[in-house]
């Protein structure tokens, strides 16, 4: 089978599912009369994303730029931790358990006391944002780094290896396939985090308020027109850290082999 | 095996008081210098540590209860609806990882829809179940419940798949060689080697219960559980920063909570042999 | 004359369409009670071969014929025990109960189950250990745990795919001792897959000697070494001239394939 027929084969089920489930969901509205307010129509909410764009594009990219730099923020606190604690090994093995309970702290919480210390502006977003994917991305970092094969370690010490060397071209691949795994999970709640933290409060232009706001008004093919923006911007941020992974994965093939 | 218990609670009290000294320090510099950066700290963003905790004995409100009784009864309501949208969610769960395990066309078929699924942000999709569920006549906390459960399904699914996946060929070969029916193999090889991985999820979708109960609980405009009590406080922050401080701290350890009783419960299912790693 | 134990009638497997084979025309015949080993280079097919007796493996042409059954009823019946390379035990279940595995399966009531396993175990020399976990035993111990689960229904063939591969030369020579104790104790017949020449012969009354692939019969050695053996007879002068001889018959073709 040709590479093209095997990308087809692979991909017309989920085609097709998704071709059957608009038209079922069309006919079954019409059918059933279900009320608008309850589940509007796929044709209705396409309506709306195109009819309401002017206001929903610009919001959508407003709390993405607002889950973006939570992410950056996030990502980049999460890794630096995780490397001081493979530094000091006792401190992170000792510390790892508190750090995996801690990601279950509903963070969400500490929503209104973002709203507090940054105004209900980007800045409790972003924060917002940036805790969520701060302890997903430490914990896996920590754990790629640290779960090096004694035997790798101890052919870089044969080499008389420094610390340093032993790191750059030991740990680092190793720990890759980990780093790349939190991204993704980190881009996705980066994403989320962002809305669900505007639902606190926030300018008009953010797409959690548009959310709230055509509900309360009952205007629901917005508000899930509104989601479909959501969705998509989600999609589309998970896989621009999937291409990156690839991108980045293939100048260690060694570390893509190790993943397998 | 005394020594060892006796270091885990001294990390653990060291955890404790470093945390606080942590807020205390933090707070105390900004105090005293003024910076502004990344936010202004002042008795409202930062409240004294004493004052959270003594906070948490006086009444929630006038005429109520001490805050903490209170508190720990909204958790109790919240935990119940974390706790069915839990088993909502694993039973969902395992079930699509196993039509997936069985079925490669069903996998390519919906899989994408399934990790769709998570990038919807769920408190949009709350009014609506809210909606839905509530005019048929349904106990209000069973749209929150179903709330936690989509936020619990697909930690468990992927993993339940990923388990089933993993296990051993040459186990399976065995099971072939006993002539053993494919509900056999599953019960006795793969579902076995796949419950690490089931276990994994279960934390991951045990946090997620807690979540998805108190975000659903805030457009529901459910008063007894913490969501409620998070949106009361936020209200009036400015006149009692305190309360929500510690309201935070309950729902904290609820999540830790739902944690640490599933890790337990997974040290007692799970018998493995221990991991070598550097 | 009593039915062979074993009949492999013209079988061939290839793997794919137009793909390697792995087997041609092999044509063998094992009476009751015999010791078989396989021995051949790597790729020779031996374990190929051995799937195809225990019905794991369907051959592209010709057939095995179980004690006058086809291959698929001798599985379906269970007149088979077999025995990997990896134990193949589950970790999460104690010795007894991997012993007991099959009893389960075939509904075998508790009281029953627990005697045939006191029984087995003490075969094997392992009573005392019902209650511990498979990473708490030694390579030799489990080895000897898979051996006895594989007895259960006392089969009359026994199927053995480099089980002693994974361990030291010692704990090897004495495990080779154990396994022909219980194979005059069963009175079984075995078919054993080997890389090991000394094992090969050591073990056996006849040693199949296969050809690089695509695998087929090079010769039969003939080992007529008395029973019962012992650590003596390793170094006996015959032993090492049938030793010799199956090595000069693997370098030949070895040297056939280098030379293709």
């Amino acid at each position: 089978m040709t590479r093209a027929r095997r990308f087809v084969a692979e991909w017309a089920p989920a085609v097709l599912i998704l071709v059957l489930g608009l038209v079922g969901w069309e006919l079954a509205v019409k059918t059933f009369g279900i009320q608008k307010f309850l589940l509007p129509k796929p044709s209705e909410i396409a309506t709306a994303f195109w009819d309401e764009r002017s206001i929903l594009w610009p919001a959508g990219w407003y709390t993405f730029t607002e889950a973006f730099w939570g992410f950056v923020v996030g990502v980049f606190f999460g890794i630096a931790a995780a490397l001081v604690l493979a530094r000091f090994r006792p401190l992170g093995s000792a510390l790892m358990p508190y750090f995996v309970a801690a990601s279950a702290i509903p963070i969400i919480a500490f929503a209104p006391i973002g709203n507090a210390w940054f105004g209900i502006e980007k800045g409790s977003k972003i924060f917002i944002a940036a805790l969520l994917c701060f302890f997903p991305v430490l914990v896996n970092t920590l754990r790629g780094l640290t779960s090096v094969r004694p035997q790798q370690v101890e052919l870089m010490r044969s080499y008389a290896a420094g610390n340093a060397a032993v790191f750059r071209r030991v740990r680092i691949p190793t720990s890759l396939p980990y780093v790349f795994t939190a991204l993704k999970v980190a881009s996705v709640l980066a994403m989320i985090g962002a809305i669900v933290g505007e639902y606190f409060g926030g300018s008009q232009q953010q797409l959690g308020i548009q959310i709230k706001n055509s509900a309360a008004l009952f205007q629901f093919e917005t508000a899930w027109a509104a989601i479909l923006v959501a969705c998509i911007l989600g999609i589309a941020f998970y896989l621009a850290v999937a291409l990156a992974e690839i991108a980045t994965m293939r100048r260690y093939p060694s570390a893509e082999r190790a993943r397998r | 095996m005394a020594v060892n218990l006796l270091k885990r609670v001294g990390i653990f009290v060291a955890v404790l008081v470093g945390l606080c000294a942590f807020y205390m320090g933090y707070r105390q510099l900004y105090l005293s210098t003024g910076w502004t950066r990344p936010f202004k700290v002042d008795e409202y963003a930062m409240p004294r540590l004493q004052d959270i905790v003594s906070r948490l004995w006086e009444p929630a409100a006038t005429d109520q209860p001490v805050l903490v009784q209170v508190l720990v009864q909204k958790a109790l309501f919240t935990a119940r609806e974390a706790a069915a949208g839990f088993v909502i969610g694993a039973i969902v769960g395992i079930a699509i990882g196993i039509v997936f395990h069985f079925s490669n066309l069903m996998r390519r078929g919906f899989q994408p829809y399934v990790v769709g699924s998570q990038t919807v942000p769920i408190l949009a999709i709350a009014p609506m179940v809210v909606i839905w569920l509530g005019g048929q006549g349904l106990p209000v906390w069973m749209p929150v419940a179903v709330i936690s459960a989509f936020l619990t399904f697909f930690p468990v699914a992927i993993n339940t798949l990923r388990g089933l996946d993993s296990a051993d060929p040459r186990k399976l070969e065995l099971m072939r060689s006993y002539a053993a029916s494919e509900w056999s193999t599953l019960w006795r090889v793969k579902f076995p080697c796949a419950l690490p991985y089931l276990f994994s999820a279960f934390k991951v979708a045990a946090t997620a219960s807690v979540v998805g109960a108190i975000i659903g609980e805030l457009p529901s405009s459910i008063q007894d559980g913490l969501g409620g009590a998070i949106l009361n406080f936020a209200q009036y922050y400015s006149l009692d920063p305190s309360a929500l401080w510690a309201t935070n701290i309950i729902a904290a350890a609820l999540g830790i909570l739902f944690f640490v009783i599933v890790a337990i419960v997974e040290r007692l299912v799970v018998r493995r042999a221990p991991e070598h790693v550097a | 004359m009593t039915a062979a134990a074993v009949s492999i009638r013209n079988v061939t497997k290839t793997f794919g369409k137009g793909g390697t084979t792995a087997l041609k025309n092999i044509e063998l015949e094992f009476q009751p009670g015999e010791f078989i080993s396989l021995i051949g280079p790597s790729g020779c097919g031996k374990s190929t071969l051995l799937r195809v007796i225990g019905d794991l493996i369907e051959p592209t042409e010709g057939e095995a014929v179980i004690g006058g059954k086809t291959a698929h009823q001798a599985r379906l019946d269970r007149d088979y025990g077999m025995v990997f390379q990896e134990a193949t035990l589950m970790d999460w279940r104690t010795v007894e109960k991997n012993v007991s595995l099959p009893l389960e399966m075939m509904g075998w009531d508790r009281g029953a189950r627990r005697d045939r396993v006191r029984e087995l175990l003490e075969l094997v020399e392992l009573t005392g250990f019902e209650g511990h976990h498979p990473w708490q035993l030694s390579g030799g111990m489990q080895q000897r745990v898979a051996i006895a689960r594989a007895l259960t229904f006392n089969p009359s063939l026994i199927l053995m795919d480099e089980p002693f591969g994974a361990l030291d030369e010692m704990t090897r020579d004495r495990l080779n001792l154990e396994l022909l104790r219980i194979w005059e104790a069963t009175k079984a017949t075995v078919v054993f897959v080997t890389h090991s020449i000394a094992e090969a012969v050591f073990l056996s009354s006849r040693v199949v000697v296969m050809s690089a692939r695509p695998g087929r019969v090079q010769k039969i050695v003939d080992v007529d070494l008395a029973y019962p053996r012992t650590n003596d007879t390793r170094e006996e002068t015959r032993f090492f001239e049938l030793a010799t001889e199956v090595r000069e018959l693997l370098r030949e073709s070895h040297e056939a394939r280098e030379g293709a």
